[in-house]
């Protein structure tokens, strides 16, 4: 077994090494002079202010729930895709009923969930 | 084209599928209420009329490259589920009116959640099966907890779906140590399987569990009576019947298929864990002041007279099996039918046994009606409880398990004091308050009726039933039909 996996084993050494390096390097000659800016945490650009657990409007849950529709799909379709000579004509239509039943639920959701779409239910939190 | 012949023959749950998709998008573009119960209905009596017709001419056979099967046990699942779906939908829509919780949302899950039954009842391969599974749990889960500003429906939902979640790991477990014991997920090769390693049997022993916490068996029964009590009450009949139908069917299927050479330890396994089931469902049904309650240890019950037929593991006792969850599916959805009735008249806290002081005189009909599923649940002949723990216990009584049978029995005849309990309520106490009854909806007393009277068919003409089912299994099980 190790005979067969050595490239991989020299491939993850040689990264791991590599990593120590280039981070022991940029430590060693990097200049470093630290402000108040510098040392904050990273917000996205947005001041760090009052508490990390705030109450998010429900209609972000609600984007996360189609992403995770859509993130199943592409896990579905993505071998399909790629062996689509092979598999035939059953497997489309397969695939079709698959999307067409995904679609009726994406717009099921849209159609419900409309109202928290618009910007001013959003804001009211 | 074989993929059109597959389809052919399983019918039933695409017209349910398609049924369901439809309800959905009629529900999200706001179709009225009604409409969407008549459309639900339209599609579920079509698929009602195919599963009839299945049932009795559908050849056996296995569909869509071995990963179900058709004909035999698998139509007979797919019969009794859309036959109990059909009436629980009739029931809950009047029900979700009277309680004045209308959401339309109900329909589509219920569809999906029959979709997710017939799949499991016509599995032939543990992957399948799952699926079922788990297409049916989670609209059951979303189910229990419709009402959703009803504090004890979201509390019952959560704990099913907690527990739920956790039964299904083992479920998933177990497939994999049977996967990696036998080599294959298809039923019939893990069949053919006969060399005992410890791999083995611990994907049998997962795989027991996963299903008896689904089927609520002592010991894995501890949600049941939350969330039972919790659940809409329509609801909670199609829970305690439909899910138990696909579930013991699919069980049945297992058991006859996957694991002939662990038979004797299922044997045992299954005995002991009936004696538990009986014993515990019917002595703390006694105490249960809330019918709703005790009607959900009394489903517990049932399960540990089920798991008699199957611990005998002759076909015999899958005949009776069979039989029973027919007459169970019966009496049971009329019996909360019923109870929602009266329920939906009053308000939730209803269901104190006190304050059904009387009520059998207020509505003669549904006072009657009651009194019938309760008899035939408590098994007094000549309903179709009676012939169903005859029959199982006979099973039992054939392949030499004397002493599961008379527990079996004492157990039973004790459960009669809390069915008539019920009965002395209805009919021999004065109420304290004066009770207000509507009356019944034409279409939710026919129905009640029209089970009532199939109850009666059955206990009275058993043997045409039990010859079909009978003939599933090489025809062995009419040795003792009456």
């Amino acid at each position: 077994m190790f005979e067969e996996f050595f490239p991989i084993f020299v491939l993850i050494g040689i990264s791991v090494f590599l990593a120590f390096v280039l981070m022991l390097i940029s430590w060693l000659l990097g200049p470093s002079r630290p402000n108040a800016p510098k040392l904050r945490p990273y917000e996205s650009g947005m001041d760090p202010i009052g508490d990390a657990k705030e109450r998010y409007s429900i209609s972000f849950y609600m984007v996360a729930m189609e992403f995770i529709v859509f993130d199943l799909e592409i896990v579905f379709i993505y071998p399909w895709a790629v062996r689509y000579q092979e598999l035939g004509f059953g497997t489309f239509w397969a695939v079709m009923v698959f999307l067409t039943i995904l679609t009726l639920g994406l717009f099921y959701t849209l159609k419900k969930e409309s109202k928290n779409f618009s910007i001013s239910k959003a804001k009211q939190v | 084209m074989e993929i059109l012949n597959d389809l052919l023959n399983y019918l039933p749950a695409a017209i349910v599928a398609v049924g369901g998709l439809v309800v959905m998008m009629m529900d999200g573009y706001k179709a009225k209420s009604r409409l969407i119960y008549q459309t639900t209905m339209f599609f579920l009596a079509g698929a009602l009329v195919i599963a009839t017709y299945d049932l009795l001419y559908q050849e056996v056979g296995t569909l869509f490259s071995d990963m179900a099967a058709s004909g035999s046990t698998a139509a007979f699942g797919t019969f009794i589920v859309v036959f109990g779906t059909f009436f629980t939908v009739i029931l809950t829509h009047d029900y979700l009116i009277g309680v004045k919780h209308n959401y339309p949302q109900v329909y589509p899950l219920l569809m999906f959640c029959t979709v997710g039954m017939i799949v499991l009842a016509t599995a032939n391969d543990l992957v399948t099966v799952f699926i079922g599974l788990e297409t049916m749990s989670i609209s059951l889960y979303a189910l229990a907890g419709i009402i959703r500003d009803k504090q004890l429906g979201v509390e019952s939902a959560l704990k099913y779906f907690i527990l739920g979640a956790f039964s299904t790991g083992f479920f998933l477990y177990g497939i994999a140590l049977l996967y990696g014991a036998t080599g294959s997920t298809n039923l019939s090769e893990i069949g053919a399987y006969t060399d005992g390693s410890m791999i083995y049997w611990g994907g049998v022993s997962m795989l027991l569990v996963a299903f008896f916490f689904k089927i609520s068996a002592v010991p894995f029964h501890m949600w049941t009576p939350d969330v039972y009590t919790g659940s809409p009450t329509t609801i909670t009949a199609y829970m305690s019947t439909a899910s138990k139908t696909a579930a013991i069917v699919a069980l049945v299927l297992i058991l006859e298929r996957a694991l002939p050479y662990a038979a004797d330890q299922i044997t045992s396994t299954m005995a002991i864990i009936a004696i538990m089931t009986m014993v515990l469902g019917n002595t703390v049904a006694m105490v249960q002041d809330n019918v709703k309650r005790m009607l959900a240890y009394s489903s517990i019950a049932h399960v540990g007279y089920l798991l008699v037929g199957l611990a005998a593991g002759t076909d015999l006792g899958f005949t009776a099996v069979l039989y029973y969850l027919l007459a169970y599916s019966l009496m049971n959805i009329g019996a909360f039918g019923v109870v929602a009735y009266y329920e939906k008249n009053h308000d939730v806290h209803f269901n104190n046994i006190e304050s059904y002081a009387g009520l059998g005189y207020k509505q003669p009909l549904m006072g009657i009606l009651l009194s019938v599923f309760l008899l035939s649940l408590a098994g007094i002949p000549p309903l179709a409880g009676f012939i169903g723990k005859y029959l199982v216990f006979a099973a039992a009584v054939e392949a030499g398990l004397i002493n599961l049978v008379i527990i079996g029995v004492l157990a039973s005849a004790a459960s009669a004091y809390f069915y008539l309990r019920v009965m002395v309520y209805l009919y021999f106490k004065e109420s304290k308050e004066p009770v207000k009854l509507m009356k019944p909806l034409r279409v939710y007393s026919f129905s009640l009726v029209v089970l009532a009277v199939l109850t009666l068919y059955f206990g009275i003409l058993p043997a045409g039933i039990t010859e079909l089912i009978a003939s599933y299994f090489s025809g062995n099980g009419l040795a003792i039909v009456p």
